[in-house]
């Protein structure tokens, strides 16, 4: 009779260590994926401010005034007029 | 040493009562504290404690990109960064004021004084809005006390092109006028919190639980194409420098949907600087009525029509070029003579759109108007648009009823002006501008298609050799159908020398894909000149639909009327044979 006790002790005692091991795993994992996810929210804020500026750099260069004047003033660019232009009947 | 012998016999038996009920009362007293502290006032301990350690910080969200139809972006939000300061903490270290001040741009006295003023509070901001990077270099510095804080800035790519449209934010990234307040639930997120647990020195330890995920604005995509709103804007400004009007509008609505491609307004203010003259803010367009002039005689007739005692030929006589209704009398420009019904609109009789109205009930015209949208806001959805002025009914006598028949003595803001051409464009069908791609308004039918194509070949005849609008409103290669206005500006009860210019036009007229509206007020700075709608506004239109038409790729419908010559008159030149004209293209198109 006392030797079942005993083994029953000694078996709870072990899960008892097994999990407390378990939680600390467990903890250091989440930390390290803490830490992962934080840095890649950074990328992803990082990436976020660049393409927003991209996107206002892109949208300022393609501003349709400054294309008209580069068009007309720099490359010499006219519109075609009638007179250039050939209808195609369908 | 020995012991005295006690005087008094002592009583060791109410001492120890003594020291047991102190003892008791003790021990009660803790038992209460405890109780208070554990069960009572637990709440408000546990939140002191964590309130050392954990915060709640807020994550900030950007606001959503507005789009034009094609892609472009109109309205970007970019990262900056905000300093901010707890001044008490930042007091403690004067002698790092100098470096502050200098990485801030300003002196160290006015900060100090600043943060002097504030000194009891927690939070103050030192400078908002910065660049990222600059921002970046002041927490370098590594003062106690500076923070940075994430914010959001709105830009417009498009500076005074859209600003009315799109309407600006405040430093707070809430709309404030325009799209971006029409719109506002939509774009702006919904910032999200954490808790997370910091250190002493303030840096994040460990993130606890999202309090609220973080909503970031939903973008939109506009009916506005950048391109046609450009030319607009370009041809609408250089028209009102150039006859000297005070303020201008256009407006253009593509048919079959009822979308706004473009709507410009003069004069306008850079959205990206803040501040601007509250009048140059106004989306003129929406929220400005005009008296429409002539441009109504087309309702007039349509209601001509449908009373079926009307047709394009039936003959009004329109001489001696004056007409008494009662004492008051309606002018002509001209003596036009006898016209036919057509002919009112193609000189834009004031008599004879007068006497077409003599013979309608004024109920059938209140009921025309109104189921053009006169009187009514369109539902764009724009804030702070304007219903514009139809008088009631009961309210119209013999005079009323003539001049608004040619558009004196009502009120419309040139988008239902837009939208009511549309409608005559459509087949009769109107259906509700809107500014977003795609989002079609139900239609519903104003008047019989028989009816809209009928006025549609009397508005043709006003750009043509004779009409009011020929030759400043064609378009070559194009057939156009419009209707030029002019009307007196109302001031303190009386009409004065001051005009307004309108055209309202529809192309290509075969087949209409636009539908054009401008409105130039005050031409000639109310020095003479210039006013009639032909000239002045007749010549925008044009230019900005010759543009637009060539832009989004409509095929020419004048073609029997092709037109290659160097003016912008065209004159009729008969046609190539087609044959050898499509055996030209095909050699170049593989």
């Amino acid at each position: 009779m006392k030797r079942v006790g005993a083994v029953i002790v000694l078996l709870l005692l072990f899960a008892v260590i097994g999990s407390a091991l378990g939680v600390i795993y467990a903890r250091e994992q989440s930390r390290r994926v803490f830490v992962d996810s934080i840095q890649l929210i950074k990328d992803h804020d990082d990436l976020n401010v660049e393409f927003s500026r991209l996107e206002l750099e892109q949208a300022t260069w393609a501003e349709t005034n400054r294309i008209e004047q580069v068009a007309r003033g720099q490359l010499g660019m006219v519109s075609p007029g009638a007179a250039n232009t050939i209808l195609v009947k369908r | 040493m020995k012991l005295r012998p006690r005087p008094h016999p002592v009583n060791t038996r109410a001492r120890l009562y003594v020291v047991l009920m102190m003892l008791a009362l003790g021990s009660t007293a803790l038992i209460v504290r405890a109780v208070d502290l554990q069960v009572v006032h637990k709440d408000f301990y546990q939140e002191q404690g964590a309130e050392r350690f954990l915060r709640e910080m807020p994550i900030p969200v950007s606001r959503g990109t507005i789009f034009d139809r094609n892609g472009e972006p109109l309205a970007v939000s970019t990262p900056v960064e905000s300093i901010w300061a707890n001044p008490s903490e930042l007091l403690e270290h004067a002698d790092r004021f100098a470096d502050l001040a200098k990485a801030l741009g300003t002196d160290a006295a006015s900060l100090q004084q600043k943060l002097e003023q504030r000194k009891d509070k927690e939070f103050v901001y030192l400078k908002r809005h910065l660049n990222p990077d600059d921002g970046a270099e002041i927490m370098k510095l590594a003062i106690p006390g500076v923070s940075s804080q994430r914010e959001y800035r709105r830009y417009y790519p498009s500076g005074e092109v859209m600003a009315h449209v799109l309407g600006v934010t405040n430093v707070d990234d809430h709309g404030q006028e325009g799209l971006e307040l029409g719109f506002d639930d939509w774009l702006s997120g919904k910032p999200g919190a954490e808790r997370v647990i910091r250190d002493r020195m303030g840096r994040t330890v460990e993130d606890v639980e999202m309090v609220r995920e973080p909503k970031p604005g939903r973008d939109i995509t506009l009916s506005i194409d950048r391109r046609v709103q450009y030319l607009a804007y370009r041809e609408l400004k250089s028209a009102i420098i150039e006859r000297h009007a005070s303020s201008g509008s256009m407006v253009i609505l593509d048919v079959a949907s009822g979308e706004i491609l473009a709507m410009v307004n003069q004069p306008s203010f850079n959205p990206n600087a803040h501040a601007a003259d509250p009048a140059y803010r106004r989306n003129r367009a929406l929220t400005d009525v005009v008296e429409p002039g002539s441009t109504m005689k087309a309702f007039t007739v349509a209601t001509a029509l449908e009373s079926g005692k009307w047709t394009p030929d039936t003959k009004v006589d329109t001489s001696p070029g004056y007409f008494q209704i009662g004492t008051y009398t309606i002018h002509d420009v001209h003596n036009h003579g006898m016209l036919t019904l057509t002919g009112v609109i193609t000189k834009s009789s004031n008599i004879g759109a007068a006497k077409v109205a003599e013979t309608l009930s004024r109920d059938s015209l209140y009921d025309m108007f109104h189921r053009f949208g006169f009187g009514e806001p369109t539902g764009s959805g724009f804030p702070g648009e304007s219903p514009g002025f139809l008088p009631i009914v009961t309210a119209w006598g013999p005079v009323e009823k003539a001049t608004i028949a040619y558009g004196y003595g009502l009120n419309i803001t040139p988008l239902q002006l837009g939208q009511a051409y549309a409608a005559l464009a459509n087949d009769g069908r109107m259906r509700a501008p809107t500014f977003v791609k795609d989002a079609r308004n139900p239609d519903n039918a104003v008047i019989d298609p028989q009816i809209a194509h009928s006025i549609l070949r009397m508005l043709e005849t006003v750009v043509m050799p004779g009409g009011t609008a020929f030759p400043q409103a064609v378009v070559a290669n194009y057939r156009v159908a419009g209707k030029t206005g002019t009307a007196h500006i109302a001031h303190a009860g009386s009409y004065q020398n001051r005009y307004i210019s309108l055209f309202a036009g529809i192309v290509p007229a075969s087949a209409p894909r636009l539908v054009g509206v401008v409105v130039i007020n005050d031409p000639g700075g109310g020095q003479g000149g210039a006013y009639y709608g032909a000239l002045v506004a007749g010549p925008v239109f044009a230019k900005v639909m010759d543009g637009a038409l060539r832009l989004l790729d409509v095929p020419p419908d004048n073609v029997q009327h092709w037109f290659a010559g160097g003016a912008v008159v065209p004159a009729p030149l008969p046609a190539a044979p087609a044959d050898a004209v499509s055996d030209d293209a095909a050699e170049e198109v593989p």
